[in-house]
């Protein structure tokens, strides 16, 4: 092998790792900021009764326990969703967790890189301390939001895209795909209306809010209008191929980023790739009418399961392989 | 040129204050000496606003940057933004020509009493350093004992702290041989001194200090085993305690300025006597580490069982000969407080030379008539552990309390080789832009040298600040600062 190219490949497990985790966690984080953004404005339009319920979907989308005095209320939700420490889903913990992975490997990322998400980070902590009324308007969720999105474009435009910034791609859409799919699973229980008729009243701002979850509502309605049917809700955002928050998009990034890792490392990973393959294939050429027949949700349980089986894939060949399986090749 | 007696009424200078320290800037109350003078007028024309406006920006950059450094023993907060002062200590040429001879042929002194401490021992034969001295040195390594390192050189990276009399001659305060940090707050304070005096720093003509990284990497490419199948490219690695290490910026940014892996223990292994780091494509060899983590916690197996820091075998990797390692284990033992006090012995003994920096006036405590001495005066010394460094461990006389004095005192007698004394010296003072003025603070002055094919210095180095009034203490764990040096071209 010719040295210059040992030199681009050479990557620590740990910091892929470190790349990895601190993508997730900020995609995570960003999530988490665009539903409670939305959650605010819907709440503006409903009755103030109407909250409890969709507040436990929300938990439930966003796997956070339900806190156990069960008493929640606007206030209490959004304060452990947004500046809890002790919920390690919480936008802080997120956002800290992100810039922990990243300090662990600054040298690996651009300047630019580091100091956006450490003034991301400062920004949400200097939040947490001030104690003020800010969680109340939109703008704490929106900077959030603008932050990390600022955070992606500087990764894109200064940092190779090289291995390392594959595992930063990796790690963002492996948790793309997971979030949007368990949120698109708690909504159609939550909301069993007949698939292919327009969802009218109270009940079109829950689909609006579902759209809006995923960025998606603007997107959407230029494809279909702003006329909501379930079953085309559900297409656009199982199987859009050009839209960035859908899950078949999601995962046709993952299955590239795999890819590229492999061929990078010049490492067999079989089992990663295929696995993302084969969700890949699944998702280009299912039918969104038959997907929908065996209940939305036993998909979308199908597609994080296998997900999950990708992650762990990737772990154990890139991250943590045993030192003799390495010393044998 | 104003007025002496005018100038010290305008601001920034107008509470500036003298005292029997040598002044950097000024020769006489409000007359600076001639290195100095364009940087006064420049601060004279200066509306204070204006500095303080660069002062903020650059507080604001250092923390957004993330140049901090960790204080131990203080669970909120850990990460701390090392302070910069704005204003730049100059050295004229002629001094730092000075400098550098003196640590030059210093560090070259060092490195034959290591190697020959730790093979034939001649100068402890001799009688002209006690054989005890070193034996009993915590930081000695009896594993190092016939164990040949690569070119001879054991100190390959070293920072001496140098400080300045009264009567204007520098002295060397401490060697640091075994990890001495900081040249990361050197370039980071070069950076910003550029942004804010731009014209200034360029009719001065300042040495540049940006090529340490590729000086340092150079430093590191020398020490490759032999044997090494990349003998022509070296894998060089740095290898850090991990983010809880003080230091863990400086080893992000010498890393990334170097363009080499940094690695924690955990990151390497060794098999067969060969060291390997564990990447995403599988096992890569190592060929040099810069290790920023002490001899103790290096490897388990060796040294501190319990350390998880480290890497078991590289020990006997090292011994194998089949990896660099900078510096060198047990190189502790020629910066020990005690051995310091031999060091122009040492210097003599070897190179057949003067020293031309001197050392500070050292007691040593196992000797009963210099103890004796030492617990009477008690109040007017410095009283330092041999084995510390960073501030820790010390005692100073004229500002310390009765029961801190007696709290050393038994200390001392309980273990006098653990301890020496030197005179409280009056460190040179320096402008530096606090609170909106120039005030005079106590600094230091830290070089870097390096050692591989030859020795290079970085014209320049870190000047340490003592930011509390009247404080002696530079160290950044106690509350000093740092501000850019300028070493000038002519």
């Amino acid at each position: 092998m010719h040295m210059n190219d040992y030199r681009e490949t050479t990557m620590l497990s740990r910091v892929a790792d470190s790349l990895y985790w601190m993508s997730r966690y900020l995609e995570r984080a960003v999530h988490t900021a665009r539903l409670i953004d939305v959650d605010l404005q819907l709440r503006l339009d409903q009755s103030p009764d109407a909250g409890s319920e969709r507040w436990l979907g929300l938990l439930q989308a966003l796997q956070v326990p339900v806190p156990e005095d069960g008493a929640i209320d606007a206030e209490s939700l959004t304060h452990l969703l947004t500046l809890d420490r002790t919920n390690p889903s919480s936008i802080i913990s997120c956002v800290a967790a992100a810039r922990e992975n990243l300090r662990q490997v600054r040298e690996q990322c651009s300047s630019e890189m580091w100091e956006q998400l450490n003034r991301l980070f400062l920004q949400v902590k200097s939040t947490a301390s001030s104690d003020s009324g800010l969680l109340d308007s939109y703008q704490f969720f929106r900077a959030v939001q603008d932050g990390a999105y600022l955070f992606q474009g500087v990764t894109d435009s200064t940092m190779s895209h090289g291995e390392g910034w594959h595992y930063i791609q990796l790690g963002r859409f492996v948790e793309r795909t997971d979030a949007v799919a368990r949120l698109i699973g708690a909504h159609f229980s939550r909301f069993p209306h007949p698939l292919d008729q327009a969802v009218e009243s109270e009940e079109y701002l829950e689909w609006v809010a579902l759209l809006k979850s995923c960025a998606a509502f603007q997107a959407y309605c230029k494809a279909h209008t702003a006329e909501l049917r379930p079953l085309r809700v559900a297409e656009f955002l199982l199987l859009n191929p050009g839209f960035p928050h859908s899950v078949r998009f999601s995962v046709d990034m993952v299955h590239a980023a795999l890819r590229a890792i492999s061929d990078l490392t010049e490492r067999k990973a079989e089992q990663p790739v295929r696995i993302a393959g084969r969700l890949r294939a699944t998702l280009s050429f299912s039918q969104i009418d038959e997907i929908m027949a065996s209940g939305a949700n036993a998909f979308v349980d199908s597609i994080r399961w296998q997900c999950n089986q990708a992650h762990t894939a990737i772990h154990q060949i890139y991250f943590d392989y045993s030192v003799e399986s390495a010393l044998v090749a | 040129m104003p007025e002496p007696a005018h100038a010290l009424s305008r601001p920034p200078f107008r509470h500036y204050q003298f005292d029997s320290a040598y002044d950097e800037m000024f020769e006489a109350p409000g007359i600076p000496r001639p290195h100095y003078r364009a940087l006064f007028q420049t601060l004279l024309d200066l509306p204070p606003e204006e500095l303080r406006k660069s002062q903020q920006a650059a507080d604001l950059s250092f923390l957004h940057q993330g140049i901090t450094f960790t204080v131990y023993g203080n669970s909120e907060g850990t990460e701390r933004v090392f302070p910069n002062d704005l204003l730049p200590r100059i050295i004229p040429h002629a001094e730092w020509r000075k400098i550098e001879s003196g640590l030059t042929q210093r560090i070259a002194a060092l490195n034959l009493f290591l190697e020959d401490i730790y093979h034939s021992g001649k100068i402890l034969a001799d009688g002209i350093v006690p054989k005890e001295l070193v034996y009993s040195c915590r930081h000695f390594r009896r594993e190092m004992r016939g164990l040949s390192v690569p070119r001879g050189i054991y100190v390959s990276i070293c920072g001496t702290d140098l400080v300045r009399l009264p009567d204007g001659s520098f002295a060397v305060l401490e060697d640091n041989l075994r990890v001495p940090s900081g040249v990361s707050y050197m370039l980071a304070n070069r950076k910003v001194l550029k942004k804010v005096f731009p014209t200034l720093f360029r009719d001065y003509g300042v040495c540049p200090v940006d090529h340490y990284a590729q000086a340092l990497l150079a430093t590191l490419r020398a020490l490759s085993p032999p044997n090494s199948a990349a003998r022509h490219e070296p894998t060089v690695v740095l290898l850090t305690p991990g983010v809880f290490n003080s230091a863990y910026f400086e080893h992000t940014f010498l890393a990334q300025q170097m363009g080499i892996e940094l690695v924690e223990g955990r990151d390497l292994l060794v098999h067969d006597n060969l060291v390997y780091m564990r990447t995403t494509a599988g096992l890569r060899r190592v060929d040099v580490i810069y290790r920023r983590v002490d001899d103790d916690f290096i490897d388990p197996l060796c040294f501190q069982r319990d350390s998880g820091l480290g890497v078991p075998g590289l020990f006997n990797a090292y011994r194998a000969g089949n990896v660099g390692l900078a510096n060198a284990i047990g190189t502790g033992v020629a910066d020990d407080k005690a051995v310091y006090a031999y060091l122009p012995q040492i210097i003599r003994y070897y190179l057949g030379e003067d020293p031309i920096l001197a050392n500070v006036p050292t007691y040593m405590l196992t000797d009963p008539s210099q103890r004796n001495y030492v617990l009477e005066h008690l109040d007017q010394l410095v009283v330092k552990a041999v084995g510390e460094s960073g501030g820790y461990g010390m005692l100073i006389g004229p500002q310390s309390t009765a029961e801190q004095r007696e709290d050393f005192r038994r200390r001392i007698q309980a273990e006098p080789r653990n301890y020496i004394a030197q005179p409280t010296l009056s460190l040179s003072r320096a402008p530096c832009f606090l609170e909106g003025e120039a005030q005079a603070r106590h600094v230091d002055l830290r070089p870097y040298i390096l050692y591989g094919e030859n020795m290079t210095l970085v014209p320049g180095g870190l000047t340490r600040v003592a930011l509390r009034r009247g404080s002696l203490v530079v160290n950044s764990s106690q509350g000093g600062g740092s501000k850019d040096t300028w070493v000038l071209r002519a």
